[in-house]
């Protein structure tokens, strides 16, 4: 039997229709410990974080600017794993996480790439530089459209979801690949205009606020993920009875 | 497995033999790209010397993805790609064949034309040499990511633009690449790495990219 020490059958919420309840329990759980977290870091990153030496008030974009980077990263490797789990077990909520995952991450590579834009403006006097960091992050913007173009292109959702798959998995092999090509090109290419690498310490306080909102943004992306999939299960399960009762 | 590779290797390069213009349209395609480069930038020989590298590199890129549409669609179509699957040799196998013929027709004389366009951007003999064997070492990887993409999206509506979005992000590794062996040999430097590391890339995709073609045919199809 599928039941371990903790009690729980844990294969009983791998179903949708059982997972579909749970989820919705949770939601509201993520959403409330998200706004906390976001309110405590926003309040230590513009109130009790010391200004900064050489850049003034302007770095405190920080706050928002590396949590949305690391959930943009961080949420396609996720997606990948949910996504070869369905491939593998041919589980349906797998692939649906998958897909549910998807917009969130493009969200948060959008919010990286836009808060350092503005960012750049102040410290670097131009918006954009090719720098590698920033250009692999673009690159990544660019993979997530390429998952959603692929699963809107698809109608069949099961075909979707395991030709998206596929894509994920080619997709997280080529990450490490595509950096470490794009930084060298860097490398090459740039003059010695800025260099991110040799950034100031920073004061605790700077990394407590930035460690807090990352939190928040953990706590969000989950909500907003749960509160996703969902709506992907009512959608796809439209046609079961327990939807209908439901509704 | 061996025969069962050159057989569709044959076939194919055969089917591209009696469509010849099908190739000739890719090369074509290539060489115009190329040459409306410099009426957009203006003919300084000094910029076109600098960008010569690069500008012959995204356009095998474009030429690439452009050629891949048809790498599985005409035997879908006429129902050859289900007798494939239904075979008994390896799926993975067949694929690498038809790879393999993808890459002799439009990777190769992408390769052989580039010395003639190198000419026209005036890059030095070493460097055009160097811009030569950089495509003979990187145009594989474009033919066997590619073919991922194509077989994703096969039968799809709009599937050439949808094959690009999904390809040409993952080829940036092959331009940068590619385009910087030229560019080191003509700044004085040695490309060899470059030529090395492309060639390792090839290597890498021709070992793991079959697997998730046949994957992805498999879902297509069936």
């Amino acid at each position: 039997m599928a039941v371990d020490v903790t009690g729980i059958n844990w294969y009983k919420y791998s179903a949708p229709r059982t997972f579909y309840p749970l989820a919705g329990r949770l939601i509201p759980w993520f959403a409330g410990l998200a706004l906390v977290f976001c309110l405590i870091g926003l309040y230590i990153g513009f109130f009790l974080a010391p200004t900064e030496a050489r850049q003034g008030e302007a770095y405190r974009i920080i706050f928002i600017h590396v949590p949305a980077a690391w959930m943009s990263m961080f949420i396609y490797v996720v997606m990948a794993i949910w996504a070869a789990l369905g491939l593998a077990f041919n589980t349906r909520l797998s692939s649906m996480m998958a897909s549910a995952l998807a917009p969130t991450g493009a969200i948060m590579t959008f919010i990286a790439l836009w808060t350092g834009a503005l960012w750049g403006r102040p410290t670097w006097g131009t918006y954009w530089v090719w720098d590698a960091r920033l250009t692999s992050e673009l690159i990544l913007l660019f993979l997530y459209f390429g998952f959603l173009a692929l699963e809107a292109a698809i109608e069949d959702s099961r075909r979707a979801d395991r030709a998206c798959a596929v894509l994920a998995l080619v997709g997280v092999v080529n990450v490490p690949i595509i950096y470490f090509s794009v930084k060298w090109w860097n490398t090459l290419h740039q003059g010695a205009t800025v260099s991110l690498e040799s950034a100031p310490r920073m004061a605790t306080t700077m990394f407590a606020g930035m460690g807090v909102l990352a939190l928040g943004f953990w706590m969000y992306c989950i909500a907003a993920a749960l509160h996703r999939v969902r709506s992907i299960i009512l959608e796809r399960e439209r046609r079961a009875d327990w939807v209908r009762e439901a509704a | 497995m061996l025969s069962t590779f050159l057989a569709v290797v044959r076939r194919d390069l055969m089917l591209a033999f009696r469509q010849r213009m099908d190739v000739m349209n890719t090369l074509v395609f290539f060489v115009v790209v190329v040459t409306i480069v410099p009426l957009g930038v203006g003919a300084d020989p000094n910029l076109l010397r600098a960008i010569a590298p690069g500008v012959v590199w995204v356009a095998a890129l474009l030429a690439a993805v452009l050629s891949l549409q048809r790498l599985f669609a005409s035997d879908y179509q006429d129902g050859t790609l289900e007798q494939m699957l239904l075979a008994g040799e390896p799926l993975a196998v067949i694929v690498l064949g038809k790879v393999v013929a993808h890459w002799l027709v439009t990777g190769i004389p992408v390769t052989v034309i580039s010395i003639l366009l190198a000419l026209m951007f005036d890059i030095d003999a070493d460097a055009a040499m160097t811009l030569c064997l950089s495509l003979a070492a990187g145009t594989p990887v474009l033919s066997f990511l590619g073919a991922v993409g194509a077989s994703l999206t096969l039968s799809l509506r709009g599937a050439g633009v949808l094959i690009s979005l999904l390809v040409l992000p993952l080829y940036i590794p092959v331009l940068i690449l590619g385009a910087g062996a030229a560019e080191a040999v003509a700044s004085g430097l040695d490309g060899t790495p470059y030529l090395l590391l492309l060639a390792a890339l090839s290597l890498l995709a021709m070992v793991l990219t079959p697997w998730a073609i046949a994957a992805a045919l498999r879902i297509s199809v069936e």
